[in-house]
């Protein structure tokens, strides 16, 4: 699950996409996400890193994640063909 | 270490008219207490969903609303529109504030007969006044408010038959320059129904003109309209004095104040625009004052405010049951809470808060109910906080109509509380359940067995 | 002795192709005369270019939306005001004015002047009141009625001919040949601006526009009359040349000494082929095209804020005529980092 390198975040939380000059906000959270995303990391990392932060169960992190990255790949922020 | 709050990942396009977070910051401070009880408190003790009517409140606003006409008139008179809300500790709450009982069914009459109001302090409104009830209200000398003639007919012959005098005013409906026109109750006045009925009250010995009636229409957002409707009901209480040498006892102009709820298809919120009772309380005494009544003659005025009195003093709980990604990419949230329960989400865009602390990143939501039915939508879009199941929000302004207009339907309809002036909770309506709704039926014997 | 330097807060720097009159207003300001000036732009969206004309508009803060409620609006307000000590603001949209003529005791209190019409004088111009407003004041109006529900249509159709006018509360417009057209119409300027929704007779002609400024005691401190000459397809002025049309002065000193008006407005008259004027509309701000004023020598924005601060303002007296204004776009380049600061902190 890859993020598009040429992405940019920044501190704000402000999220642009040079290839589509579409730009985002996103939450703490979600930013941690994407600079996970970007580091390579694969969902299990990025599942168990939310989970030792923050106070929730593993379903709900399992779900909102699928989504959170489902809306990732609807706005054309991932790679195509992402699996890593 | 310890575990930061979650909060779903969120990530939303930039759109050029999406409403920053300044727009929405302060409508989502959550709202934790409702008169310093605690909502998650209220919730694990009572369950979920759960109405929760302040007590305070309540009492906060009659008082004001009484202050607002009886700075400005000599005598007023509330009486408690019981359709609005007919909880009997509500009721009751604002028969100890003085206020009357206003009821429009032989069901309502009951109720407040059961609460120990004293039949004189009721007034009898409504197109569909039983027989029964009729000769009740004369014998307990009530109030009656003759909607048609048929109606006239029915209330001579019982007084007749009594042997009694039936105390009676009529509604009025006119043109007070609104849209709609409620012309389907009462008499008009511009066409003349209303002298025609007037005219024959006066001729009938068993009856005794004491009022007159008229309720222009509901959620008003123009004190200017009752403005005029007092000053024609004045007009016709100078008429009947003159040509009757007859002094009526009591002006009534009814209810229809606006809450202080938004309306589905307005672009300001209610707050902003709707008027205040004070507002209305002007353009009323001051149309009376204004008219042609010698000094010491004005009328009693009598007010059946429902609304404007019960809409804000009392919250709906609710529990979220999941949040979903629809086809088209929108957010929407289910909770517990149905249209079944909230009937006024049908007029009003309610606010829904959440009842814990949040973010102030939200996102575009449609909520729904619990129902299995498409029609079950709280609200179509909604800029909502990051809610996560199992935590709780708070509708607000759900005083009105919710709790009489409700319906068993698909679930069971849920607890109500009333907070007291000391903070303690009461349970001021059983939860239904199973048993009691099987009372109800009957089930023919060659239906009890079936073998599948 | 030196000029005093002002405060003011602006709104409706939308400076688009349906442009608000935040931009020229703070042309006008920068150029008064009388004192220098902070312009601090109040935006609602990111992309309202007046938000990076960094010449003209020395700070912008995002303010919320009027459907939000006025709690937030002053909360925003309030801290706005801490930053940058506002000596007044000048409202320009019709959606914002109630707000802001609700708050301004509140606003007072902080120090901050409005020159505003009154909640009256406000109301009694709402479009769905101009048949009342023309017979109150004797003024020829279009025959208009507003309507709740779009099956009300057939009803009314009894009085008017096609094509009608149809008009939102606050904004839209379009002329409507038929009952489809309508419906269309209806349903797309309620689902926006709510009900009711205004039928208002077409009257064919040449477009007229009024701007001025009345003091609240029924004077006219200003009037620049100016024929339309250019109408783009959202029926706004692209051109416009200053006129000296005797009844459009009479019509709105009548106007102005009659309903007291205080504050800036705008009136829109149509001139039917017999050479009669209609009232069509009143705006309650100053229109997109007064810069006009300025050019023709009744800077009205600088009048403005002199009476919104107790100066003293000596009525304008005389305007060129045969002056014109031509609209032009233009192009800014902005980098990414503006749009983001201005769409992540509400502030540039």
């Amino acid at each position: 699950m890859k993020i598009k390198q040429d992405v940019a975040v920044s501190d704000s939380g402000f999220v642009f996409n040079p290839t589509t000059g579409d730009s985002f906000s996103v939450n703490p959270i979600g930013m941690e996400i994407i600079k996970l995303m970007k580091e390579g990391k694969s969902m299990e990392e990025i599942n168990k890193s939310v989970l030792e932060n923050y106070n929730v169960e593993e379903k709900t992190i399992e779900k909102d994640l699928y989504d959170f990255i489902e809306m990732l790949g609807h706005y054309s922020l991932r790679e195509e063909n992402g699996q890593t | 270490m310890k575990k930061q709050r979650y909060e779903r990942p969120l990530i939303k396009k930039l759109e050029d008219n999406m409403p920053n977070k300044f727009g929405m910051r302060k409508e989502y401070l959550p709202m934790t207490h409702i008169d310093d009880v605690s909502v998650k408190e209220l919730i694990d003790q009572y369950g979920s969903p759960l109405f929760v009517i302040s007590e305070r409140k309540i009492r906060d606003n009659i008082r004001k609303a009484k202050t607002a006409f009886e700075t400005r008139y000599p005598k007023v008179q509330f009486a408690w529109s019981y359709k609005t809300n007919y909880l009997n500790a509500v009721c009751n709450t604002f028969h100890q504030e003085g206020s009357w009982a206003e009821v429009v069914s032989e069901f309502e009459y009951d109720k407040a007969i059961h609460n120990g109001i004293n039949g004189s302090k009721i007034i009898y409104n409504g197109p569909d006044k039983t027989e029964e009830s009729i000769v009740k209200a004369i014998n307990n000398s009530s109030l009656i408010h003759i909607d048609h003639l048929d109606e006239f007919y029915t209330i001579r012959d019982v007084a007749i038959r009594l042997n009694k005098i039936a105390r009676v005013a009529i509604r009025v409906n006119m043109d007070t320059g609104i849209y709609p026109m409620w012309d389907r109750f009462g008499f008009n006045y511009e066409n003349g129904q209303a002298w025609t009925a007037l005219n024959k009250i006066m001729h009938s010995d068993v009856m005794n003109l004491v009022g007159l009636h008229t309720h222009i229409g509901t959620f008003m957002l123009s004190p200017n309209a009752y403005a005029v409707a007092a000053g024609k009901l004045a007009d016709l209480a100078i008429g009947i004095r003159d040509r009757y040498k007859h002094e009526i006892e009591y002006i009534d102009m009814g209810g229809g104040f606006a809450s202080m709820n938004k309306l589905r298809g307005s672009y300001l919120p209610g707050t902003d625009i709707n008027p205040t009772i004070n507002d209305f309380a002007e353009a009323i005494t001051g149309a009376l004052i204004s008219s042609n009544f010698g000094p010491g003659k004005l009328p009693l005025l009598i007010l059946e405010t429902g609304r404007a009195l019960i809409d804000d003093a009392a919250h709906l709980l609710g529990t979220v049951i999941s949040n979903k990604r629809l086809s088209d990419g929108r957010r929407s949230t289910i909770i517990d809470i149905g249209v079944n329960l909230l009937f006024t989400s049908f007029w009003y865009e309610h606010n829904i808060t959440p009842a814990q602390p949040f973010t102030q990143y939200s996102e575009d939501t449609v909520v729904y109910g619990p129902l299995c039915m498409n029609i079950d939508v709280l609200r179509e879009n909604i800029s909502l906080p990051l809610l996560n199941r199992g935590e709780h929000v708070v509708i607000q302004n759900v005083g009105a109509y919710n709790m009489t207009q409700w319906m068993q339907f698909i679930t069971l309809r849920p607890r109500i509380v009333m907070i007291d002036m000391e903070g303690n909770p009461h349970v001021v309506r059983e939860r239904e359940s199973l048993e009691r709704l099987l009372e109800f039926e009957r089930m023919p014997d060659h239906l009890k067995d079936f073998k599948l | 002795m030196g000029k005093p330097k002002y405060t003011i807060g602006v709104t409706a720097l939308n400076a688009i192709d349906s442009p608000g009159p935040g931009i020229p207003i703070i042309r006008a300001l920068k150029q008064a005369a009388s004192f220098d000036v902070r312009t601090i732009g109040l935006s609602y969206e990111s992309l309202e270019p007046g938000v990076y004309m960094h010449d003209l508009v020395d700070k912008t803060y995002h303010i919320p939306y009027p459907s939000s409620g006025i709690d937030f609006l002053l909360e925003r307000l309030t801290y706005i005001n801490k930053q940058e000590k506002l000596d007044l603001i000048i409202p320009n949209f019709d959606a914002e004015l109630f707000s802001f003529i609700k708050l301004e005791p509140e606003l007072n209190a902080l120090g901050i002047k409005l020159f505003l019409p009154s909640q009256e004088q406000f109301e009694e111009r709402q479009k769905f009141n101009l048949p009342e407003f023309g017979e109150k004041y004797d003024i020829l109006v279009p025959k208009s009625e507003s309507i709740f529900q779009v099956n009300k249509l057939r009803e009314l159709m009894k009085d008017f001919e096609w094509p009608v006018v149809v008009k939102g509360k606050f904004y839209d417009a379009s002329i409507v040949y038929s009952e489809n057209q309508f419906v269309t119409a209806f349903n797309k300027i309620s689902s926006k601006w709510g009900t009711p929704v205004i039928v208002q007779e077409f009257i064919q002609g040449a477009e007229f526009n009024v701007t001025g400024l009345g003091d609240g005691k029924g004077n006219t401190i200003a009037v620049v009359p100016m024929r339309k000459q250019y109408i783009t397809d959202k029926g706004k002025a692209w051109g416009g040349i200053s006129i000296a049309e005797q009844y459009l002065l009479e019509l709105t000193d009548k106007f102005i000494s009659q309903t007291k008006w205080r504050g800036g407005f705008e009136l829109e008259l149509i001139k039917n082929k017999a050479g009669k004027f209609y009232l069509v509309e009143i705006n309650p701000r100053m229109p997109a095209w007064i810069y006009l004023a300025i050019g023709v020598g009744q800077n009205i924005p600088e009048a403005l804020t002199n009476l919104a601060l107790g100066n003293k303002v000596e009525a304008f007296t005389k305007y060129k005529t045969g002056k014109m204004f031509i609209r032009y776009s233009w192009d800014m380049i902005v980098d990414l980092e503006e749009f983001e600061k201005i769409s992540t902190t509400g502030e540039l």
